[in-house]
């Protein structure tokens, strides 16, 4: 008799997509096309007719609405049209528990989550919007020049290093290790552009303690994940990565307006986390592989912390590129070059990657992974993060 | 203390005070050189920023009480790169996030006026300085911070 309240080995992600990754303003063709091109792509790399799809998952208030592209495919019917409330990137993962929630509850059969971006069409993502007044919230931060992302986040950034000693060659491992890992993914946007230490050292600050090379990237492109069932899944073509686990949220008053969360250095995962492995029956020692959403690396550091992949008091030793670096490494980490240097699509590219991982398709394979972490984008509210695992893990 | 020169330059968005007005006793204080929080009349908690209800016991009875304006610096960053127009050619700025521990700790953000370059210290003791823009309409004033001696 399934439990009912867990969705760990129902799920499973049969089929992957993406199209080219392109520098921000650059797609060739319109966000919505892109959007398709993902979806048919991981239909077909399911060995899935597209016209199976019922349902779809998104976050990040992606533009494509469910129900033109419904339409535009000419799906029989419509039967889960979810958007993840809030958190932006934050919601990648818990876009696909979404998704595996209306799977489970018997609301649709295959749904697909997706992530379509082209921004030279529309505002850029984040942009300091031009309105000469600012209300609420932004009239507590924007007339003081805290305006941006990068600046959003620096400050609980700023403070969790204070409080536990940390350096900024940690945040430069981070940075080092995506731009490692990009330079043998030949679809990364820095593949052939490696990054060093001391380039990284050399490069302008965006606002300490982030640089320039602790930043996300800026792409247009689109990616898809076609969810069915894990019976369904095993008829399909490729092995199926099961879905283990899924949380989603953010602790006491996150949410607190003008920087007032209690616990505010943060990425948010401190009731997330243990939600997570509870459900996917693993613990962080179980962890092969990782993928981390770099909006700013310093995120990923408080992410990987809160997910007790090391403690805070240990980062400066565990936080070195050959800690990260698969497959060796004893942390392998945003193995296909992540938001830094694979692509920023916000963090759907990363959730592919652990795809590929359990599939053992990797372009930075680590050997026997069994079970993938994905941790969606830190420091936001909700926040999200999911594990995957391979047939032996159910 | 109040100044009129302004740390940053001018053409960054302006606040206004929030037309449901739950702010504008915030506002009206800063115009008046007062730093005001909200305070809960049933259980006494503290609040910020501003909420309909208290956090604490649910509420909806707070008031605003004036506090004095010193603090201490709980974190920090340094901007370089310019967010808005504005700020193009401009320079690096400080933006502070301060701790007011007689007001329930509640945290403001403002700048740390003073050298942009200036070595920041959590935990650094500050005092408020009102920076009234009084050309433009609606006058406004920001809540900015400085190093107490």
């Amino acid at each position: 008799m399934r439990s009912t309240r867990t969705i760990r080995g129902q799920v499973a992600v049969a089929g992957i997509g993406e199209t080219t990754y392109y520098k921000h303003g650059q797609a060739t063709e319109a966000e919505v096309t892109l959007a398709l091109r993902a979806i048919l792509s991981a239909c077909e790399d399911a060995g899935l007719d597209p016209r199976e799809v019922d349902g779809f998952a998104s976050y990040s208030n992606d533009r494509n609405d469910p129900s033109r592209l419904a339409a535009a495919l000419g799906l029989p019917a419509l039967r889960f049209s979810n958007m993840q409330w809030g958190g932006g990137g934050g919601g990648g993962s818990a876009a696909v528990g979404n998704a595996a929630a209306a799977i489970a509850a018997g609301y649709a059969d295959c749904v697909v989550v997706f992530r379509a971006l082209a921004q030279g069409q529309f505002q850029r993502f984040g942009a300091a919007p031009p309105a000469a007044t600012a209300t609420g919230e932004a009239a507590l931060t924007f007339p003081y020049g805290l305006i941006s992302p990068a600046q959003r986040f620096a400050m609980r950034v700023m403070r969790f290093m204070h409080e536990h000693g940390i350096r900024q060659e940690a945040q430069r491992a981070i940075a080092l290790a995506s731009y490692h890992h990009a330079q043998s993914n030949p679809r990364a946007v820095m593949h052939g552009r490696p990054l060093t230490p001391e380039a990284y050292d050399a490069s302008r600050w965006i606002v300490e303690p982030f640089r320039l090379f602790d930043c996300c990237l800026e792409n247009d492109g689109a990616a898809a994940l076609v969810l069915v069932s894990a019976e369904r899944a095993r008829d399909l073509r490729q092995p199926p990565a099961y879905l283990l686990g899924v949380a989603q949220g953010s602790e006491y008053r996150n949410g607190a307006r003008g920087h007032n969360a209690p616990t505010y250095a943060s990425a948010s995962f401190t009731t997330v986390a243990p939600q997570l492995y509870a459900m996917a029956q693993v613990g962080p020692k179980d962890v092969d592989v990782v993928q981390s959403y770099e909006n700013f690396t310093g995120g990923v550091l408080m992410s990987l912390i809160e997910h007790d992949l090391f403690a805070a008091e240990d980062a400066n030793e565990v936080l070195t590129p050959d800690n990260l670096i698969a497959p060796k490494g004893r942390l392998p980490l945003n193995t296909s070059g992540g938001n830094l240097a694979e692509c920023y699509m916000h963090g759907l590219e990363l959730q592919i990657e652990a795809v590929r991982q359990i599939r053992r398709t990797s372009p930075n394979q680590v050997e026997g992974a069994r079970v993938a972490l994905v941790i969606s984008g830190p420091m936001v509210t909700p926040v999200s993060s999911m594990i995957l695992g391979g047939e032996e893990t159910l | 203390m109040s100044v009129r020169a302004s740390y940053l330059p001018a053409g960054l968005p302006r606040p206004l005070p929030e037309p449901d007005g739950l702010d504008a006793p915030y506002w009206d204080g800063t115009r008046i050189g007062e730093l005001r929080v909200q305070r809960c009349r049933a259980c006494r908690g503290w609040q910020w920023g501003p909420e309909w209800i208290c956090h604490r016991c649910l509420a909806f009875d707070l008031e605003w009480t004036a506090v004095e304006a010193r603090g201490r610096i709980y974190s920090w960053e340094r901007a370089w790169h310019p967010v808005h127009p504005a700020l193009r050619g401009h320079g690096p700025y400080i933006v502070t996030l301060v701790e007011l521990p007689h007001a329930g700790g509640v945290r403001m953000v403002g700048n740390l006026i003073g050298d942009p370059m200036q070595t920041v210290e959590i935990g650094a003791a500050v005092e408020a300085v009102f920076e009234a823009h009084d050309d433009v309409t609606p006058p406004f004033t920001l809540v900015q911070w400085r190093r107490s001696v």
